[in-house]
């Protein structure tokens, strides 16, 4: 093996004369290479530190927001459609207005965004459980298992995801009725962005695990004796996990925006429990009548939302991939 | 006058947290028609002499110091587009692999011509001519037919040919090759190595070999440097450095290299490079541990019996049998390992010395033949707890330390996963005391569990394997091609490790190598293989002493003469 990189050789030199690698674990993170190529990049500190304000205002909501949407006790009818406090007609209670209901904009979208991150962590982590355990056995079983599994996930994405969701959407409604919509909503709406977005989990791991199943430490795991299933769980699975971080994080932006979208359609969140998409749905009646805000500001908010996530997911794909680098 | 000067050279890379000196203040130089070697082990800096010779370190490497002169001239500090010109013009270049240094989508006659003229001021009809010439000088035969062809169309060893064409083809006063045979099989190896001995004499062109391979400094180079984690330790007429070195470095890696002609005990003391850990101390079998409950039944006879062994691999598949294609990488093969013996196979890649060992081990079912380990026929036992019972017997050592390890666990928990896996001890203690000691044993102390594997080196690495193998205690052991990922004289350290626990323990080994020497250290019985067959199967030193198959012979005389080295060995030893 003539050629080793430089990091090797140093480590290996390093290793020869006894330096010792006992640290703490916080300083193994600060020192690491990931964190300073995170460090490096302006923009992902924005991001990150854009996405952490969120997401505390998201799920501070109770404590944060200056008042209570859902209260219906200080929620007046009189207070309905209060424009910004920088326009003219405002209310200094209502830092971005109201909307037809006389809520406090601000607060719904605190509120609002709770539910969208909320629905779009778990339908991440049921398409992500879904998806990689379906990879695995395809990519370490292969023959038919790999084909049937793999040829559902290509039919599956001949469809657009949104598509997928609305049917399954669709036929949920069909079953449990309008009147139990209030409570399955959120249930049915992670369903059915789960079974939308799980291929993509699929693909990547089949993939990595095709290579890893055939390297040694897993044919000596097969010598040892070790069952498929544990090879699978304990050996291959937590080395493909660096490919399925990267699309987790892609995909929590993806699923909030599909998320907003089904909701705006009509077939996502209820109005009772808005989320951002359910808000915007609501103000876009009323954006041809000259209240604007009602539509605009939980928009933004979602999209400053998606663009941090998104950012964040760049950045640790480009780390993550030693090819970029 | 020399051609290439180099005087005192420093490259260094600066890194986060420090800078790496890759090369500490080298001098060398090089004059027309000799070859100057350079060698040394992984992490010594000769491929970097190379690269910055011909102004190609990779960033964000630099030099640091010194000077280069070509003829003369100063060359490290040209701007970058005289550097161009000077390569491939003066300077030519053969690299490792010769699949990956040629254009596939061109062929080779486009990508000669394009090179010669973009050096020389030839018109394409000279061009094409000097091209057909430079292939007929580095021996291919029909050159106008063969020019036309694309790459895929050379076997290995005739594209690396094409490649030193490539390196030629504008005259240049120096070549500068990284590793040149090392990517192609030992037959192979030897003719590349002829032919550029005879251009370099031919053409009056001044040539560096970096190489990691002892064999090939010996064969062809007139001068050799020595380097040693990026410093010249020792520089001077090959068969000076070789014959009497000087340099305890030099001698450690002489005296590493695996000798062909003699069967050594043990290889000498080499623990210039990496410390081999611990003293072991010897353990008494009947108390120990890797002694203990060794329930295995006793064996008349040998302990492996393999007969008329037969494994196809599909190509291609398809529904109509007619139309499905077949490999067959073991073609009838049987032989017998007797108790506590070491038994060889050898053979070039490709052979199927590898799909043997996965066949013992099970992981691949054989299409025909029989198996019997014992008095059990493996290929037809079917129950799992059988299949269990025979797995702790045998285990297996893996080629790449690099791969072989988890690296999302730590060492403790890959030693332990076995024991605890048989069932093998009674309490979490007693595993952690058992890991702990094989630990010891195998050369890396206790500590060493702590760490994960990639803070390892490759035979650190490598010493790891072997205690995950001796975890279950096995009484069959089957090492396929375990030091050919590591420098040699780590290679001399874990075949003195092998050679220590296959006496301690009363181990059965069999032994993959493609490296003929190593399997003349290790073993007592040989196999020799050749295309899925085995061609002969004899005691080691009748093999090498009077070979009765053909091929057998043709790969003892392939093998790079070591007489040089022979001597420097007997004075060292």
């Amino acid at each position: 093996m003539p050629y080793v990189s430089n990091e090797e050789a140093k480590a290996a030199i390093q290793d020869r004369a006894g330096v010792p690698s006992q640290q703490g674990r916080l300083t193994k993170i600060l020192d690491s290479d990931m964190f300073h190529s995170f460090l490096r990049s302006k923009v992902t500190v924005v991001a990150a530190c854009g996405t952490l304000i969120l997401f505390l205002l998201a799920f501070l909501a109770p404590w944060v927001a200056p008042h209570n949407p859902f209260d219906l006790a200080s929620i007046s009818i009189l207070d309905a459609r209060v424009p910004p406090v920088w326009m003219e007609y405002a209310d200094p209670r209502f830092l971005l207005g109201t909307d037809d209901q006389g809520r406090d904009l601000l607060s719904a979208i605190f509120y609002g965004m709770r539910i969208s991150l909320i629905v779009g962590f778990c339908s991440v982590i049921a398409a992500a459980v879904l998806g990689i355990s379906l990879g695995l056995v395809a990519g370490y079983m292969g023959g038919r298992v790999d084909a049937v599994i793999m040829r559902i996930a290509d039919v599956q994405l001949t469809f657009p995801a949104i598509l997928i969701a609305l049917l399954i959407d669709g036929i949920a409604a069909g079953i449990f009725g309008s009147i139990d919509r209030e409570v399955f909503a959120f249930y049915i709406l992670i369903v059915s962005l789960a079974l939308s977005f799980w291929v993509q989990y699929a693909r990547t791991v089949r993939g990595s695990t095709m290579v890893e199943k055939n390297k040694e430490y897993v044919q000596a795991a097969r010598v040892i004796g070790i069952p498929s299933v544990i090879i699978m769980a304990r050996h291959i699975l937590p080395n493909v996990m660096g490919p399925v971080m990267v699309i987790a994080t892609i995909n929590l932006a993806l699923a909030i925006v599909t998320e907003a979208t089904l909701s705006f359609l009509g077939v996502g969140m209820p109005p009772t429990q808005p989320s951002l998409g359910t808000l915007i749905a609501v103000g876009n009646d009323f954006l041809y009548s000259g209240e604007w805000w009602i539509a605009i500001f939980p928009g933004l908010a979602l999209a400053l939302l998606v663009l941090n996530v998104n950012l964040l997911g760049d950045w640790l794909r480009d780390a993550l991939n030693p090819k970029l680098r | 006058m020399s051609v290439l000067d180099i005087k005192d050279l420093t490259v260094e890379f600066p890194g986060r947290k420090s800078v790496f000196v890759a090369v500490d203040d080298v001098s060398l130089s090089v004059e027309a028609g000799k070859i100057l070697g350079v060698v040394g082990e992984s992490g010594a800096g000769k491929s970097t002499v190379g690269n910055a010779v011909i102004g190609l370190l990779q960033e964000p490497g630099h030099i640091a110091d010194g000077e280069i002169f070509l003829h003369g001239k100063r060359i490290d500090n040209l701007p970058y587009k005289d550097k161009r010109l000077l390569r491939g013009r003066k300077i030519g270049m053969i690299f490792q692999d010769p699949l990956t240094s040629l254009d596939p989508l061109q062929t080779v006659e486009s990508q000669l011509v394009e090179t010669i003229r973009t050096h020389l001021p030839f018109s394409k009809k000279e061009a094409q001519a000097r091209a057909i010439e430079l292939i007929d000088a580095v021996g291919i035969p029909n050159p106008e037919e063969r020019i036309k062809q694309y790459p895929h169309q050379f076997s290995g060893g005739m594209r690396q040919r094409v490649v030193i064409a490539l390196a030629l083809c504008a005259e240049p006063e120096l070549v500068i090759a990284d590793e040149p045979t090392t990517a192609l099989d030992v037959s192979i190896q030897a003719q590349i190595l002829v032919l550029m001995k005879k251009l370099c004499e031919e053409r009056n062109v001044a040539m560096l070999v970096i190489t990691h391979d002892m064999g090939v400094i010996a064969d062809i180079t007139d001068h050799v440097a020595v380097m040693y984690h990026g410093e010249l330790v020792e520089y001077g007429k090959t068969t000076q450095v070789l014959g009497a070195p000087e340099h305890p470095y030099t001698q450690s890696l002489i005296s590493a290299v695996p000798r062909p002609d003699v069967k050594v005990e043990r290889f000498p003391v080499v623990n210039y490079i990496e410390k081999a850990g611990t003293p072991q101390k010897q353990i008494d079998i009947s108390t120990h541990w890797l002694g203990k409950s060794r329930d295995y039944e006793k064996v008349v006879g040998p302990l492996v019996q393999i007969r008329d062994l037969d494994m196809r691999f599909e190509t291609r598949g398809s529904i109509f049998p007619s139309r499905r294609k077949y490999f067959d990488a073991v073609k009838k093969v049987s032989f017998d390992v007797q108790e506590g013996e070491t038994f060889g196979l050898v053979g070039e890649s490709g052979s199927g010395k590898s799909t043997i060992a996965r066949l013992i081990t099970g992981l691949y079912h054989p299409t025909g033949g029989s198996i019997l380990f014992g008095k059990t026929e493996l290929t037809s036992l079917t129950n799992r707890k059988d299949v269990l019972a025979m797995r702790r017997q045998m285990q297996m050592i893996f080629q790449d330390p690099y791969s072989s390890l988890n690296a999302r666990m730590r060492v403790r928990d890959i030693i332990a996963e076995p024991i605890k896996f048989h069932k093998l001890a009674s309490s979490n203690a007693e595993v952690r005391r058992i890991v702990d000691d094989l630990l010891d044993h195998v050369g890396l102390g206790a500590l060493a569990g702590q760490k994960f594997p990639h803070e390892f080196s490759g035979g650190q690495r490598q010493r790891i394997s072997i205690a995950r193998a001796l975890a279950t205690r096995p009484r069959f052991l089957i090492c396929d091609e375990p030091t050919s990922a590591l420098d040699v004289s780590i290679q001399a350290q874990i075949l003195n490790l092998l050679k220590d626990l296959q006496e301690e323990l009363g181990l059965t080994m069999l032994f993959i190598s493609h490296d003929l020497a190593v399997i003349r250290q290790m073993c007592n019985r040989i196999g020799v293989m050749r295309h899925g067959e085995l061609c002969e199967v004899s005691d080691c030193d009748q093999l090498f002493e009077a070979p009765k198959h053909p091929y057998t012979r043709e790969l003892l005389d392939l093998m790079p003469s070591m007489e040089l080295l022979s001597r420097a060995n007997l004075e060292t030893v």
